[in-house]
């Protein structure tokens, strides 16, 4: 074929150059990071209605429904009290039982949202792959359908820690902003698992090791001046843990003497909101880049 | 014809000017490679898991498919195209990739706008009732929370489930298949879209909603730009899209009008 000055639009030009020439643009291009996170806030309502959903769908087949949203706190409290407060019988910390909760009540918040964030690229492909929406929303459905979770058992924690007998103090207003900086860090930590694991779903195997590990590193069910046997480098590290300074957070809130591995309530706070800000952006941004890899199954 | 062409007054160059046509869809050599995983095979303890993660290499049990291998072509405003070919031949696939929900390995596919699937397959929550279902659906098309209120009774009404008691309250696990799929239907059809890619949509359901949905169909065509129809019903393709794409083993075999087509590929279907 002769090359021609005029090209006829459906010989000359090539499929890219005619798709530029009208203004097409690449289907399912990833958005900016600004526009995704306008597509993302447009998107809030479904976000919201999918987190409460699955809360609703996850007892639908239970006879006594929503009532496990506190029955499941309960029960696991109870279990561990029985072992370590009844069994082993551990009486060097005050209040162990309001000590042992606060701690597994916070850890489970990460957990449990790190846990279903593996799955929310994988487990929902169907959606995926039929309609569009900004895949952020379903790593954040699943930190905030855990976090409805987690103020159900803090009702039961603030129960199990008024009967046990600690005062009501203004100390208690510390809880609702640690929650929330907890949150915005766990929303980080679920964004990321959920992009690993949308690749490698070998990472649902390997999450509870990972969990496990990270749960006896936070001080959950002993007294967190344990630590201070370990060397000098390894007790500063676990200082920094994220989960052991929201926890110490809680504790500080909720208990009068809780042993805390963290003298310095300054430096608590600093390291809660710098882990947030820190994990929360960073979580973000490392999702936003896979965007257009979802749904390739 | 010849008022198409306007001849140039230059004697050394007369080339013929076609009035442009507005390309909506243009596909450019697509690849599609999916990956599927074959189940529970060897080699899924937690260990090996541990190794293969810090390895990076695959697992054992994921197969690739490549589904499109390699298609090209322009859809114009104002077209209804029609995609036939064998089961498995990568129709839904291409159409996936148009909607920009399958990403594209090699190759790739310009859109004007949004395009949007009307498709069976959006996955719903099981353990929902059915109206908690359209709310979801339509809250995941991007519309406003006052617009789902409003039209949820009609999406209801359209879908039928509730002919035959309050099923809208029930959990769509108690639903029958047929059921699951006019509401599934009724969501998807309750948007205006600019490009429309319709997936086997019109072949579900019992008469009466087949003809609901075929008006529907045809009220959402003056709307859009540009339609995609996947049909195994060689009359539904032949009464709707005057230009068919015929797809064998994810490769174009013929694209052109669709009686032409259409008469290839019935040649072929029966000397099989």
């Amino acid at each position: 074929m002769a090359t021609t000055a005029l090209v006829d639009p459906e010989t000359g030009l090539t499929q890219a150059q005619l798709a530029a020439r009208h203004g097409l643009r690449v289907a399912g291009e990833r958005p900016s990071l600004t526009e995704y996170s306008r597509r993302l806030w447009a998107y809030r309502h479904f976000t919201a209605a999918y987190a409460n959903a699955k809360l609703v769908a996850s007892y639908s087949n239970a006879k006594l429904g929503q009532i496990w949203q506190v029955l499941t706190p309960l029960t696991n409290a109870a279990v561990y009290y029985l072992i370590f407060g009844v069994v082993l019988g551990q009486n060097n910390i005050p209040n162990f039982i309001a000590y042992l909760t606060t701690g597994l009540f916070i850890f489970n918040f990460t957990q449990s949202a790190v846990l279903a964030g593996t799955q929310s690229i994988s487990g929902n492909l169907g959606l995926i792959r039929a309609l569009h929406f900004p895949r952020a929303c379903l790593p954040l459905a699943a930190t905030l359908t855990q976090f409805q979770q987690l103020l159900a058992s803090m009702i039961v924690l603030v129960g199990i820690v008024l009967v046990t007998g600690e005062p009501l103090t203004l100390a208690w207003l510390m809880l609702p902003p640690a929650l929330l900086l907890q949150a915005a860090f766990n929303a980080g930590v679920v964004m990321v698992v959920a992009r690993m694991g949308s690749k490698a779903s070998d990472l649902k195997q390997v999450m509870p090791f990972i969990l496990r590990t990270w749960m006896y590193g936070s001080g959950v069910l002993y007294s967190v001046k344990l630590f201070d046997r370990l060397p000098e480098w390894a007790s500063t590290l676990i200082q920094f843990n994220p989960i052991l300074v929201y926890i110490e957070l809680a504790r500080y809130a909720l208990l009068e003497q809780a042993p805390l591995l963290n003298e310095s309530l300054t430096q608590l706070w600093l390291v809660a909101a710098g882990w947030a800000i820190l994990g929360g952006i960073a979580g973000y941004v490392y999702f936003w880049r896979g965007e257009q890899e979802y749904g390739r199954g | 014809m010849d008022d198409r062409y306007e001849t140039s007054n230059d004697v050394t160059v007369t080339l013929p000017r076609v009035v442009e046509r507005i390309p909506t869809v243009v596909v450019d050599d697509a690849h599609v490679i999916y990956r599927v995983h074959k189940g529970a095979g060897g080699g899924s303890t937690p260990v090996a898991a541990l190794r293969r993660l810090v390895k990076r290499s695959s697992a054992p049990n994921i197969q690739e498919v490549h589904a499109v291998k390699g298609v090209s072509f322009t859809a114009y405003r104002g077209e209804a195209i029609g995609l036939i070919g064998s089961n498995g031949s990568g129709k839904s696939t291409l159409l996936r990739t148009i909607a920009g929900l399958l990403p594209v390995n090699r190759g790739a596919v310009y859109t004007q706008g949004q395009p949007s699937l009307l498709g069976v397959n959006a996955a719903l929550l099981n353990d929902l009732s059915g109206e908690r279902n359209v709310t979801l659906g339509c809250l995941a098309m991007g519309m406003q929370p006052d617009d789902v209120a409003r039209m949820t009774p009609e999406i209801i009404e359209f879908s039928g489930i509730n002919q035959r008691g309050d099923f809208a309250s029930l959990p769509m696990r108690t639903y029958s298949s047929g059921m699951a799929a006019r509401l599934r239907f009724s969501i998807a059809a309750a948007k205006k879209h600019d490009v429309l890619l319709i997936d086997e949509a019109l072949a579900t359901g019992d008469k009466g909603f087949r003809k609901r949905s075929e008006q529907r169909v045809r009220e959402l065509r003056e709307g859009a730009g540009t339609v995609f129809l996947v049909s195994h019903q060689l009359s539904s393709v032949r009464d709707t899209c005057e230009r068919t794409i015929w797809l064998e083993s994810g490769l174009i075999r013929m694209d052109g009008p669709t009686d032409e087509v259409i008469r290839a590929y019935e040649a072929f279907a029966n000397g099989k």
